[in-house]
């Protein structure tokens, strides 16, 4: 049981990424491959400030989304008028570059090594130790739920209207008077936001950072879990998180890992991946199609 | 009738190569105005410009007394452009195609916060389009050519524009649909007393819908009078009407 909840775990930070991810790419259309950069940005805030500075993990959230924020919107400022190909590739340079300044920054980061000893979160004195994980999981799907309905929310808003219009056409929808540039940029600034508080979690989870976890892959896997739910659908981006952690850690939890070596992981996404797009584009739900007045019309998959 | 649009003296470029020089010309409050030209003669170039897609080297644009493109100093974006009240209709019509025809006029209406305001203005247009009306759940994806045109014109026209620019309606249609789309604009501009500024290759059907014409070549204004006149102008016979 321990283990399904450390996938359970697994599946809520990621699930985190996805549903900022989510924003980005299924809403906006933006393929940004820069979430694991967020990520990084996070977990460091939170290492660095629990530990050299001693703050409580409560108070370096709010620290963790204002930086992710403000690198999501150096991001999104000068790549704004890129596309496709094009943004995936500077999106990951962006992402390469946070990796490589962590790497890099003795100083402040300690390098290679990361950082130990990140001191557990607490709330009102019960402390989120390694061994309570029911604990740790239900404040994570707690969080989970809140980003879940603020995001859909605004989803449902203005600016997904936005975000759609930009996602279909952007000169049609500047000439609609939509400001695409604000749009984008804020796409861009809380999708990272959401990683960033990812970030912060998965440091208090595993203790310690270092900067090995913060690579590409991370990126690529969030992606895949966004297409394998369902572009433009939050809850399928949840779904998406689940069945990718599920499949990582699938040797492990079934005791296979005699047959099944660990790196087949990798085989089966891309086994995944390929199928998808060939079969269900849409992802497994598919987008979840709203009307303005706000009544929820139910769709599965596009036509 | 006063000016609305005014362009003066304006040059756009694409790096070394000069699309627009020396570009001068007017549109009257009320009026349809058209501009004919061949391939690559640099229309959908200015319309770009005036909508602030592409910026100017020389000259400025101005709109209703307001400067809104200046070379090498102001630069209006296209949503602060399509707020004071000018609509693209852009080349190829540029539809939200996964979206139904209902939600792509909400879209067109994306500035116009009254939702009594914005159902009203959808009647309105399925009255005048019928054929959107019928279609009004369909997505725009399997509506034909004329019929996406007409959608074109119907979201540009949600958020009561005073000018709107039409960049080759007539692209890639049958002449029928045409005549059809041209007589709507005829009608739009004499019901609703928007002013139309329209780009186009068919020159005989954009010359009969308009009061005056202008004439590009290679990014220059070559010939500018009343429509009835270049309709039996010499040389516009020969280019463009093939006579």
């Amino acid at each position: 049981m321990s283990f399904f909840q450390i996938i359970l775990i697994y599946t809520c930070i990621y699930a985190l990424m996805a549903i900022g991810q989510n924003l980005i790419t299924g809403y906006g259309g933006m393929l940004s491959l820069c979430q694991a950069g967020f990520f990084a940005i996070g977990s460091y805030t939170t290492a660095i400030l629990t530990t050299t500075y001693g703050w409580n993990f409560w108070m370096t959230l709010p620290v963790a989304v204002l930086i992710s924020a403000f690198c999501g919107f150096m991001i999104g400022m000068p790549t704004l008028r890129l596309k496709g190909d094009y943004l995936a590739i500077a999106t990951l340079g962006f992402g390469e570059i946070v990796r490589n300044v962590i790497n890099n920054w003795d100083s402040l980061t300690n390098g290679p090594m990361g950082i130990q000893k990140i001191p557990q979160a607490a709330i009102f004195g019960f402390r989120f130790n390694p061994y309570k994980k029911t604990a740790f999981l239900i404040l994570l799907i707690v969080i989970i739920a809140i980003t879940y309905f603020l995001f859909r929310r605004l989803a449902r808003s203005r600016m997904g209207r936005a975000l759609a219009a930009v996602r279909e056409d952007e000169i049609a929808a500047a000439s609609m008077g939509i400001n695409t540039t604000k749009y984008k940029v804020a796409a861009f600034i809380l999708g990272g936001s959401v990683a960033g508080i990812a970030g912060s979690f998965q440091a208090v989870y595993i203790l310690s950072v270092t900067p090995g976890t913060y690579t590409f892959m991370v990126s690529i896997m969030v992606l895949c879990m966004v297409v394998l739910g369902g572009m433009g659908n939050f809850l399928a981006c949840i779904l998406g998180a689940f069945i990718i952690q599920f499949i990582s850690y699938f040797p492990q939890l079934t005791g296979l890992t005699n047959i099944i070596p660990a790196q087949a992981k990798q085989i089966i996404f891309g086994l995944i991946l390929v199928v998808m797009m060939i079969w269900r584009p849409q992802g497994i739900v598919g987008r979840e199609k709203f009307n303005y007045s706000g009544v929820k019309k139910s769709r599965k998959g596009a036509k | 009738m006063g000016e609305l649009l005014t362009i003066d003296n304006i040059d756009v470029c694409y790096g070394n190569i000069k699309a627009l020089s020396n570009v001068s010309m007017h549109v009257d409050q009320g009026d349809i105005v058209c501009l004919i030209g061949a391939n690559g003669a640099g229309k959908s170039t200015l319309l770009k410009a005036i909508v602030g897609l592409e910026g100017l080297t020389a000259g400025q644009i101005t709109y209703d007394g307001e400067v809104i493109c200046q070379a090498k100093k102001t630069r209006h974006t296209t949503d602060q452009i399509a707020k004071m009240g000018i609509s693209l209709v852009p080349e190829g019509r540029r539809v939200f195609a996964d979206m139904t025809v209902e939600e792509n006029l909400d879209m067109g209406a994306f500035m116009v916060r009254d939702q009594a305001k914005i159902a009203k203005k959808k009647e309105e247009m399925y009255d005048f389009f019928p054929i959107l009306g019928a279609r009004r759940k369909q997505k725009t994806r399997s509506l034909s050519g004329g019929e996406q045109q007409m959608m074109a014109i119907a979201r540009a026209l949600m958020s009561s524009p005073r000018l709107i620019l039409l960049d080759e309606p007539g692209l890639g249609l049958a002449p029928l649909i045409i005549q059809d789309i041209f007589n709507k604009i005829s009608l739009i501009n004499q019901q609703d007393k928007v002013t139309i500024f329209l780009v186009e290759q068919n020159a005989r059907m954009a010359l009969r819908a308009s009061s005056k014409g202008y004439v590009m070549e290679n990014g220059r204004i070559v010939l500018a009078d009343e429509a009835s006149k270049l309709l039996t102008n010499e040389r516009v016979r020969a280019a463009y009407l093939g006579q």
